[in-house]
Formats: structure tokens, sequence, C-alpha cells
């Protein structure tokens, strides 16, 4: 037998080239992401430049919804809304999801059930349990009001959702309940990943519980306590379904989010380029928030290894 | 500085018991290792000195207080981790003055001790270091920093030395050691390596299955192991043992299950028609003509002595000769046995009968 060549295929030879077989793997992804994200992002942002209606092709007027906007209480009221019930919201998620979080840490009975239960609110699709909130919080019915009237503390039925500022905690209760889980489990397999010995060398080193807690467990889950509130504020500052289930933004816009109010100038309203515009505003408190994970998420000094 | 007593110590797992009734005294400044293979219960034993553990019957007392009841950092006792426990995020420097600053201790005083402590440990230059740039010998030392600064009543070393390499971990020996002799602060020092145990200690405790099997100086479980657990445990290359029997006509000599006479320098009452077993250190033979045929299996110089793997009879034994050996495997050798230095032990309760 003799040995055959083969003459160098130009195929051979791009199969062989690794920009350019990096570039054929990269394809399916960026199709995807161009088709899926970059295409719905850039026409938001087209359409709030835009007097586009339902049913009409708008034209380009610049910054006119922006100056629109500008002067718009009810906008400005949906940014007062939407920035005190995500300040609000995260704080009680952070605070409520850790100690929760150190709670399951702890060696419990029936650990892992507990671990499982405290799921579930976060496995609820948002509608139900914002469904189940609106009974909680009706007028007439609410089992809360009928409780307390019950033990004797009030005499007639607590408006949760009538009253402005009744509104707004209620919503952010709603919120918490259904947020807390997300932090807490995330926070749970932070903790789980501290070292059991170094507690038991602070310990021996005198720390109290309280001192293990501020010089051991805090500084070593700060990195997982940034992307979690990061993620968290993200959901909560862009919140729409509870809102849209429990008051449409009522009473008189007092817990309207900008998601919210985007929706309905947008959809119901027609007003098309408005509600882009109204959207396009969040962008920038959207990435302020991703701005402070990025710096808080840079590794700290004592997570670099090697020699310097 | 305290002493230390462990009284009927016990401890259960659930209704598994891992601890079962230990008694040790440790004098004041004395260096004492617990060695024995693992899941032996030195580790938990350690831990419950700690305090990291609860003790479930009998009393521990440090300096003659018991301490059963108190927390581990009421107890003065500092303890170095297997894998060091150093705080990942605090510096060198932070991480030995830790215990300081939790006390409230002025910064002039934390530096008088800090300082110090890092000089003898050879730290200085590396106050200012995360623990993730350090190597695993430069840890191992913040580790023991940590306890020096703190200078506790007890030190606890759990296995300080087995995340090391070979090389290192002959250097720690030596720098842990000489700690103690500096120092004389009371040690309890857990390994399951015998001969971390044999250079370091100036006392050794045994144990196996949650028992202490035999307590003694290091020589002293070399030359007089109580059983044939301690007598196995300790020494390297391992003691050779092989089952047999008294010659009935001779107690001067003992028979092996495979017909060959080994012999024995005296025989008391008590092992007579008893099963037996014969226990030969590899250092107590000498290659010699006419001595007892012997086929040599493995040769294996190291250098400064030779090992060497023997059938007699049916038994494999090693040796270990001083003299470089020019025999090949397959060719027979004479041994003649040390009889003054071998053992019996009783096969079926393990005890030394000799």
């Amino acid at each position: 037998m003799t040995a055959t060549t083969n003459p160098p295929s130009a195929l051979g030879a791009l199969t062989r080239n690794n920009t350019f077989m990096g570039f054929l793997f990269l394809l399916p992804a960026a199709v995807f992401l161009l088709c899926f994200l970059t295409y719905p992002l850039g026409l938001g942002v087209w359409l709030g430049f835009t007097d586009a209606k339902i049913g009409r092709d708008g034209v380009f007027i610049g910054l006119d919804n922006y100056k629109a906007l500008a002067s718009d209480s009810v906008f400005w009221m949906t940014v007062y809304n939407t920035v005190f019930y995500t300040f609000i919201a995260s704080v009680l998620k952070f605070g409520l999801g850790l100690w929760l979080a150190l709670i399951l840490n702890e060696n419990l009975p029936f650990k892992s059930f507990f671990r499982a239960i405290i799921l579930l609110p976060w496995v609820v699709p948002t509608v139900l349990s914002a469904l189940a909130f609106w009974w909680i919080y009706d007028a007439q019915f609410s089992i809360l009001s009928w409780s307390l009237i019950k033990l004797g503390i009030i005499d007639t039925p607590i408006n949760f959702l009538g009253d402005p500022n009744n509104a707004r905690f209620s919503v952010i209760a709603a919120n918490v309940w259904r947020g807390i889980p997300f932090v807490a489990i995330s926070l749970l397999a932070g903790l789980q990943t501290i070292p059991q010995s170094l507690h038991e060398a602070a310990s021996l080193d005198g720390a109290t519980g309280l001192q293990r807690f501020r010089f051991i467990t805090l500084p070593m889950l700060t990195p997982i306590i940034a992307v979690v509130m990061t993620f968290s504020v993200l959901f909560t500052f862009t919140d729409f379904q509870l809102i849209y289930v429990l008051t449409k933004g009522g009473p008189v816009n007092a817990t309207h989010l900008m998601a919210t109010l985007s929706f309905q100038r947008g959809i119901p309203g027609g007003q098309l380029g408005e509600g882009a515009a109204i959207a396009v505003a969040m962008i920038p408190f959207l990435l302020a928030s991703i701005l402070f994970s990025f710096f808080g998420l840079q590794r700290r000094k004592w997570q670099q290894g090697g020699q310097d | 500085m305290a002493s230390v007593q462990f009284a009927d110590v016990r401890k259960s797992f659930g209704t598994h018991p891992v601890i079962k009734g230990v008694d040790i005294e440790i004098a004041d400044g004395e260096f004492v290792i617990l060695v024995g293979p693992s899941g032996c219960g030195k580790s938990t034993l350690l831990r419950m000195l700690a305090g990291l553990e609860n003790i479930s019957a009998g009393e521990i007392r440090i300096g003659g207080q018991v301490v059963n009841g108190l927390a581990p950092k009421e107890r003065d006792i500092a303890m170095v981790f297997q894998n060091y426990a150093l705080y990942p995020h605090m510096t060198v420097a932070d991480n030995m003055a830790f215990s300081l600053k939790l006390k409230g201790a002025p910064k002039s005083e934390i530096d008088k001790r800090v300082k110090p402590a890092a000089e003898i440990l050879g730290l200085a230059n590396l106050l200012d270091r995360f623990p993730r740039q350090l190597s695993g010998g430069q840890r191992q030392r913040v580790a023991m920093g940590r306890a020096i600064v703190r200078d506790p009543q007890v030190f606890l070393f759990d296995e300080p030395l087995s995340n090391l390499d070979a090389k290192l971990r002959v250097a720690m020996r030596a720098e842990i050691k000489e700690l103690h002799q500096r120092l004389k602060t009371t040690t309890v020092y857990v390994t399951h390596d015998q001969i971390e145990a044999m250079t370091m200690a100036d006392k050794i405790v045994v144990m196996h299955d949650g028992i202490v099997e035999q307590i003694g100086a290091p020589l002293e479980l070399y030359d007089q192991p109580a059983n044939l657990f301690v007598a196995s445990f300790i020494g390297s290359p391992a003691m050779n043992m092989i089952k047999g029997k008294l010659d009935p006509n001779d107690a001067l000599k003992f028979v092996t299950d495979k017909g060959v006479v080994l012999p024995v320098a005296k025989a008391p009452e008590s092992a007579k028609g008893r099963a037996l077993i014969y226990g030969l250190r590899p250092e107590h033979m000498t290659i010699a003509e006419g001595g007892i045929p012997a086929s040599v299996v493995v040769i294996e110089p190291t250098g400064s002595e030779t090992q060497m793997i023997m059938r007699i009879g049916g038994d494999d034994i090693t040796g270990v000769f001083h003299q470089r050996i020019s025999a090949r495997p397959g060719e027979t050798v004479g041994l003649s046995i040390h009889a003054e230095a071998t053992y019996l032990f009783d096969a079926e309760t393990g005890k030394r009968l000799v």
C-alpha cells in the first residue's frame, strides 16, 4: 500500500483556527441574545423617543416624552413610590432573611423540612400569592381585621388597601413575604461555606456568640450578601405583578410603581411612546444598583490567593 | 500552665459509645501525645478537653478544676486545628491578635505580645499577609502563633502536621518540640502517626476503639508493649508476629504453626500449652552462617540500613540490617534471632506474657 497524503483543504485549515471556531460556537448564543434581549431593549428605547400609539407608528419627537414626564406629578409620585417600596422592602428582606438563614443554619429538629417549606412563597406563582393577599387585605372579609376584632384590639376592620399609607405598607409586606425565601436560602448557602472550625477557633479565642457573628460570619458573608441584595433590589424595583393584582396602583396612585405606570400608560392607555419612556427612566436606577454590586462584588484582598 | 486529668471520661453519639472510660493524668508542663488509628476517639477526646464536644460521663479537670460545664472560652486553652482554621479575612497580625482584641487589650500590649511570638516563629515579615498568601508551613506557624500569644494553660494540637509534605513535617516536628521546651506549657497533641508520637512526646497515650491501650514514655512503649495492639502500632517497620506454640518438651523453643523452631529466652508457666504469638522487632536479628534458613523475598536498601522481607516456613518476616546485604531475591540466608529481645503474646487476649 502506498501512503496517501491529503492536500491541505481550506475547510481543514478553518476548523483548526481557534478564533474561527470560537466565533462559530458563540454564534447561537449571540443570535439568541440579539433576538430576545438586544432587539426588545433597543425597540423600547426607540419607542421612548417617538409618539407611537397603539395601532399607529410613531414619529421621532426627540425628548418630548421625557420633557412631559419631568413636569408630570404622577410620574414623580411613582418614582418616589418605587424608591420607597424598594428601599423598605429590601431592608426588611435582608434583615429577616439573614435572621431566618441563621436560624436554619443551627441544628434544629426537622431541619430539612423547614428548609424546604421556607421556599414555598418563592415557588407559588406571584399572581396566586397576590390573590391570597388580596383576600387577606380585603376591606370586609380580611382575616387580619377579623382576628384583631375578635381579640378586642380594634373595633372596625382596617382599610388595608383603601388608605394610601396602609396600602403602601400592605404591598411592601406582601413583597417581603414573597422575597424572603430567596434571600434566606441564598444566605444559608453562604453560611454553610464558612468552616465550622473557624467558629470553634473563635470560641476558643474567647468570642461570644455575638462577637462570632460580628467578626467571623458577617465579614465572610459580605460577598454573598452583595450578590443576593443586588438581585433582590433589581427584582423589587421592577416589581409589577403583585401591585397589578393587589391595587392596580391605587388608591390615588399611592402604590403606583414605575413599572405599573409604564404598563398603564403604554397598553391600556395606548400611549406606547410615553409608556416606553417611563420604562427607560428606570434604567439609571437599575444601572446604579448594578454598579454598586460591581464594586461590592470585587474580590477583597483576602480572597485573592497566591504570592504577591 | 496547669495539669490535666481525665477521670473515667465517656462519650456517646446517640447510643453509639466512642469513648469508653478513659483515665489519663497529665502533669504540669508535660508534652503528651494521643496516638491511635483513625476512629479510635483521640480527636473526640481532645475536643472534649477543649469544650467543643459534650462529656457524656466522667470528669475532665484542668489545673484541678472540673471543666465539664465550662464553655470553651472559659477554659483558657488554645488549640491548633488540622486545617489551621485561620481567619481568612484577617492578616497574620490580626489573626494572632484576635483573642487579645476580644479581651479589649490596648494596642501597645497587643504589639508587645504579637511581635515576640512572630519573631519566635519566623513570621515577623509576614505580619501584613493574608492566610491565602502563605504556604502550608507558614499557615501552620501562624496557627501556632495564635496559640502562643494567648499564653494559655494548655496547648492542644489536633493532627497539626497531617496537611504538610513529608519534609516539612519533619522540620515542623522539631520546631514544635523546641517550642515546647522553650515555653514549657502543658501540651496535648493528637496524631495517627506513631513516628510523630515517638519523636516528640514525653508521654504517649495509645488509644484504640475508645479505650486507652497503654500509657508510657516512648521507649517504654517500644520496649514493653502491654499487648499485641501496642506492639504492632508502635515501631516502623512493624514488629513481626508469628503464630505458634511452645515446644511441650523444651519451653525455650517456640514452634510456629508452619513447624519452624524459633528461640525464646524465658517461658512463664502461663505460656505453656496455649496458642501464642511470637513477637520479633525487625532489628533484633542478624544474618549468620548456620542460622534459621530464610528465603529472601524483597530487598529494600535505604542507604543507612537495608530492609529485607524473608520467608521462614510460610511466614513473611521483615528484618532491618545495618550492614549492606549482597543476597539476591530467591536466595536463602541464615538468620540469628536475639532470643532475649523477643516477646510472647497470648493469642486469645493479646496480652504480653514475656
